[in-house]
């Protein structure tokens, strides 16, 4: 008994065979079954085993699949260059000029109100905001702003990427908020004794030294932005699609080789762009 | 080859135990009558689920005042729908459902046929689900036509046959002739023609559904009145047709034609209501919920006719019993009036109309049904003012209508190839 107890090796596999488990039915299972059934078969109302390449045939032939994946690229980066911004400014303001641990709490769950409610009404209450007869255009019309009502203030890319920002900046402020929080505070001082601007000690301490965090809520952002469907069906009137539109389109559809198919393709890409991104900062190291 | 679920062997067999209850409760069908399960039939929990259109808690409350039993409803938009009936035979008794739907999920046998001899008015029933002529010299229009996906062999037919054999897939209960809804004060002028949707006057302020079955039978009836193309069948386009339909619309949705697309019965309120559209696809609950709003909304009659639907209900495959004669009460009381009185006042047409006409007043029957100008104000179910004296129904009475339909929507031969290019038109 005492044997097995200082065998640690054995110890550590058991440590980790709950969750091992758990991952393994509830992702490696799943995910296996997608790369299965995009080989399949669709009919009207039935999916048929086969082992054939016409599904992503059809996707890598078609030419508004190329145009669907930029759309979805295009935009992960703008909402997440704006996160970035306003999050890290929001976080740089709650670490460094909020004095007492108090006030920051309660800045830091005022950030986080808007979560009590579900992100669909957060997104919905948008559309009379910004629609043709809006609060926005009948309030720029009064001041004098504009004569007509704006048309691409809804329905279209702009109010999109609001949307996302809107929703997704506070998996931005979190993360950076977290890590500035650990950053020694004498560390500032000592780049102030040595003469250091604000900019200077912005980029060359703060910036670096937040890395890991803004690593983790980029890859927040542009995992939620890449796998959203149902923020760019409403808010740009399903105009615009990404791929998770395509993906439900096709579920909808009944269509659900096809929609594997573009699962798995965007598993892969979503996969090497954050491999991309952990070649610039070793989270685990920094953490 | 799998199907998403099969009728297995052991429902078939609970099927026959229900069946020959059904005899000892034979006779006891009849509305009203006292019925020899009366006492647990408050027990039975029916699950319908269709589109908003005719999943109206009203019926709910109705059926358990005049039936007893408990029906839970679930609406969902068009495409959910059909993914349910197709996929999750288990989470449905009832199916309400459109007989396009029926043509796609049929074959997957999660639903039964209904035996017609147990059905009270099945003589009742409009000529267009049984023969598919709505009066001796109609023409049936293109597409899929109800009566064409409305029979089928046999108790455990997949099959779908042109007489009426005394098994029906779906129970008749509701059609319509839909068209293009417009803002008549927003737009100014008179609008006689599909082909207005593609009008650059309306660019930016036009939106059509995003339900192919549908959306491709509205894009077709567009494509024709601009003259560009007339199709030998518009519900069974060849591959290239598809393309030449779909192709035309993308350029305009490129042009920024399209203000959103609608994919359920509220975005399509919402859109005309907020101004944000001025002419669209539109549903007829859809124009009289933005009346009732006190916002003037048309269901323009045009003069190349109407795009019809046709809805019904269906029965699962699992049910059996209790449960079984129950969904058969329930299918009877439909089709007795209440629902069918309920749906004209809505802008629909009873697949009954004469136990709907018990139901209705002279002047609504009048109004709805018979294109006649209202004697007083006319009110939707719920109460809210639709129109006052003098007025008079757009595109005028049931025949006139129902007569100038030219297409069902539809599901072809090619509509695997059609939902591909539909997802690009979307994606585009």
């Amino acid at each position: 008994m005492n044997k097995l107890r200082e065998n640690t090796a054995l110890k550590g596999w058991l440590m980790v065979s709950p969750l091992a488990a758990v991952f393994f039915v509830f992702l490696i299972l799943p995910i296996v079954l997608i790369v299965i059934v995009s080989f399949w078969r669709a009919t009207e109302f039935s999916i048929v085993p086969a082992f054939e390449w016409d599904n992503y045939a059809f996707l890598f032939g078609s030419p508004v699949t190329y145009t669907v994946f930029f759309n979805t690229f295009k935009y992960a980066l703008i909402t997440w260059a704006c996160t970035l911004l306003i999050g890290f400014t929001v976080a740089y303001y709650l670490a460094f000029h909020i004095r007492s641990l108090t006030w920051q709490i309660a800045l830091f769950l005022l950030c986080t109100i808007p979560f009590w409610t579900s992100n669909i009404i957060r997104m919905i209450s948008w559309i009379p905001f910004l629609g043709r007869n809006g609060i926005a255009n009948s309030a720029l019309m009064s001041w004098g702003v504009i004569d007509e009502p704006v048309e691409w203030l809804l329905f279209s890319d702009f109010a999109v990427i609001l949307a996302f920002v809107h929703l997704y900046t506070l998996f931005m402020v979190v993360p950076i908020f977290n890590t500035m929080m650990r950053i020694d505070k004498s560390l500032i001082e000592a780049a102030r004794d040595a003469g250091a601007n604000g900019a200077q000690i912005l980029w060359n301490v703060v910036v670096p030294l937040t890395k890991p965090g803004i690593m983790i809520g980029t890859i927040f952002v542009i995992t939620l932005v890449m796998g959203d469907f149902i923020t760019v069906r409403f808010m740009s009137g399903s105009q615009s699609a990404n791929v998770g539109r395509l993906i439900s389109n096709d579920i909808a559809l009944l269509q659900y080789p096809s929609a594997s198919a573009t699962a798995i393709v965007l598993l892969v890409t979503v996969l090497i762009t954050i491999g991309i991104l952990l070649r610039f900062v070793d989270i685990r190291k920094e953490l | 080859m799998t199907k998403f679920t099969h009728r297995n062997g052991l429902s078939r067999r609970a099927l026959l135990k229900g069946a020959a209850s059904t005899a000892i409760a034979a006779g006891s069908t009849t509305l009203g009558a006292p019925m020899l399960w009366a006492q647990n039939i408050k027990d039975v929990t029916l699950r319908q689920f269709g589109t908003g259109v005719s999943n109206l808690n009203d019926v709910a409350n109705k059926v358990k005042e005049d039936l007893g039993f408990t029906l839970e409803m679930t609406a969902l938009d068009t495409d959910s729908v059909t993914q349910r009936a197709a996929t999750q035979p288990n989470s449905f008794d009832i199916a309400d459902i459109e007989y396009f739907i029926c043509k796609k999920v049929w074959a997957a046998g999660n639903l039964q046929a209904m035996d017609t001899s147990k059905i009270d008015n099945y003589d009742n029933i409009a000529g267009t689900f049984r023969s598919g002529k709505l009066t001796p010299t109609s023409e049936i229009a293109q597409g899929t036509a109800p009566h064409t996906v409305g029979f089928t062999s046999g108790v455990n037919g997949t099959d779908f046959v042109q007489e009426e054999s005394g098994w029906m897939t779906l129970i008749p209960t509701i059609y319509n002739a839909d068209t293009l809804g417009i803002r008549p004060d927003l737009i100014g002028r008179p609008i006689t023609n599909w082909s207005e949707l593609l009008n650059p006057e309306f660019k930016g302020k036009a939106s059509i559904l995003d339900i192919s079955s549908i959306g491709i039978m509205d894009m077709a009836m567009v494509v024709e009145s601009m003259g560009e193309y007339t199709y030998p069948d518009k519900g069974n386009m060849t591959k290239e047709e598809i393309d030449l339909t779909i192709g035309i619309f993308t350029e305009a949705k490129k042009n920024g034609q399209f203000r959103a697309f609608w994919k359920s019965f509220d975005e399509s309120v919402n859109l005309m209501a907020s101004g944000e559209v001025v002419i669209q696809s539109m549903w007829s609950p859809a124009i009289t919920a933005v009346r009732s709003q006190g916002i003037p909304c048309v269901y323009q009659p045009l003069e190349e006719g109407y795009r019809s639907w046709g809805g019904g209900l269906g029965i699962s495959a699992a049910l059996s019993g209790l449960e079984l004669d129950a969904a058969y009460e329930y299918i009877n009381w439909y089709l007795s009036g209440w629902v069918g009185g309920y749906l004209m006042r809505q802008g629909y047409y009873s697949a009954v109309p004469d136990t709907s006409k018990e139901y209705m007043s002279a002047d609504e029957w009048g109004f709805w049904y018979e294109g006649k100008e209202a004697i007083g104000d006319i009110t939707s179910p719920t109460g809210a003012k639709l129109a006052g004296a003098g007025e008079v129904r757009d595109g005028g009475s049931f025949l006139e209508r129902m007569g100038s339909v030219v297409c069902w929507n539809s599901v072809m031969d090619e509509n695997q190839y059609m939902v591909r290019k539909w997802n690009e038109f979307i994606a585009a």
